[in-house]
């Protein structure tokens, strides 16, 4: 190494945030795109085909839409979202002043329809809350997550982790086990990804429909025969901020497709 | 059903009526049983085998049936940070699904059957 090399090194090791135990370093990390086949990466690639772009537009007429008893639409405070809310799914879950803990995007669109549009709260993984999440997400395309910088979030990034390296349900198995310690390798014939959440919310082939992190998470305890964690648990949001926080340095592909 | 552990065995089967290969055969490869997300082996009507644990083509050769039982009641013996789940384990064990609480991955009948299975997996 030379000198120049070496200064530039120290420089790196200085500013980049330190690597939890078994975390993938930075330059190693994959998004699940790259564990795909060409047709599904294909099918994400192409706006037309991709399944995810009709809750996208479904999220942009839903943006411009007055609803709530303050008969306000997104648009008349955030104005066009091509601006406003571009790069903000990349740095979520972001802590929540108010809650003083962090809250994920849906959380977020639910929040605002609460105080500020007094609109009835979208239930999870329901049309138009996943229509929403993936029009804001999709202003991010492309800009690389920052998610967990902020330092208020350090606990929760940390209880993440703890849930992340933690055997649990009947088959007793951690997250780590697979997606750190075995990606790349074959579970029931398919790749195991390195668990980067880039793309989300998302359309996943198997449910024939788009999805958020959270019911992916679920999916994964329901396999290891654990009790999944109810919706916007702090459990649930702690491990999405360590997933995303573990992604730093991706860039965003919502919406993406995954088979 | 208490077992008794002698050496890297488990010499005395779980159950009193003796494994029938078929049926261990049948319980390998169905998902249910989780065998085959991990393992490959010689199933050449299985479509999606795992490979993140050894293939089970061999087995035979080179454990007897009580070091085949010991390995699936508690793999975890011989390295703690196996990903091989103890398969007649129903404690100790965190956030176990309502569907599965206080019960073990397989029952004795089973494991029998899956052991009379693999012993049979020779060359």
């Amino acid at each position: 190494m030379n000198f120049w090399h070496a200064i530039a090194a120290a420089a790196l090791a200085a500013t980049a945030p330190a690597l939890l135990a078994g975390e993938i370093p930075t330059d190693a990390r994959r998004s699940g795109y790259t564990f795909m086949g060409p047709d599904t990466r294909a099918m994400q690639d192409d706006d037309t085909a991709n399944p995810g772009m009709l809750f996208v537009l479904d999220g942009e007429a839903l943006w411009a839409k007055k609803t709530g008893s303050a008969e306000k639409a997104c648009a008349d405070c955030h104005g066009d979202a091509a601006t406003s809310m571009k790069g903000v799914a990349a740095r979520y879950p972001a802590f929540e002043k108010a809650l003083a803990r962090p809250v994920t995007l849906d959380q977020r669109i639910n929040l605002c329809r609460a105080n500020h549009q007094q609109a009835t709260l979208l239930p999870y993984e329901s049309r138009d809350l996943l229509a929403l999440s993936a029009f804001v997400a999709h202003q991010s395309r492309g800009i690389t997550i920052t998610a967990g910088d902020d330092p208020q979030l350090k606990p929760f990034v940390a209880q993440g982790h703890d849930l992340f390296m933690r055997r649990e349900g009947q088959l007793n198995l951690a997250c780590t086990n697979c997606h750190d310690d075995n990606f790349d390798k074959r579970l029931a014939g398919a790749p195991i990804t390195q668990a980067q959440p880039t793309g989300y919310p998302l359309y996943r082939l198997e449910w024939q429909t788009l999805g958020s992190l959270e019911r992916r998470l679920r999916s994964c305890m329901t396999g290891v025969r654990a009790q999944a964690y109810d919706y916007g648990t702090p459990e649930l949001v702690a491990l999405e901020l360590y997933l995303m926080s573990r992604t730093r340095g991706l860039p965003m592909e919502a919406p993406a497709v995954r088979p | 059903m208490p077992y008794k552990i002698i050496g890297d065995t488990i010499p005395q089967p779980l159950a009193g009526t003796p494994g029938d290969p078929a049926r261990g055969r049948a319980l390998v490869l169905a998902r249910t049983t989780t065998c085959i997300l991990c393992h490959s082996g010689p199933f050449p009507e299985a479509r999606f085998q795992g490979d993140l644990a050894p293939d089970l083509k061999g087995t035979g050769n080179w454990w007897s049936a009580g070091q085949l039982r010991l390995r699936l009641v508690d793999a975890s013996r011989f390295n703690p940070q196996t990903i091989m789940p103890s398969y007649y384990r129903n404690d100790g064990l965190v956030r176990v699904g309502r569907n599965f609480a206080a019960k073990p991955i397989l029952s004795a009948a089973e494991i029998e059957d899956i052991v009379a299975y693999l012993a049979t997996l020779r060359d």
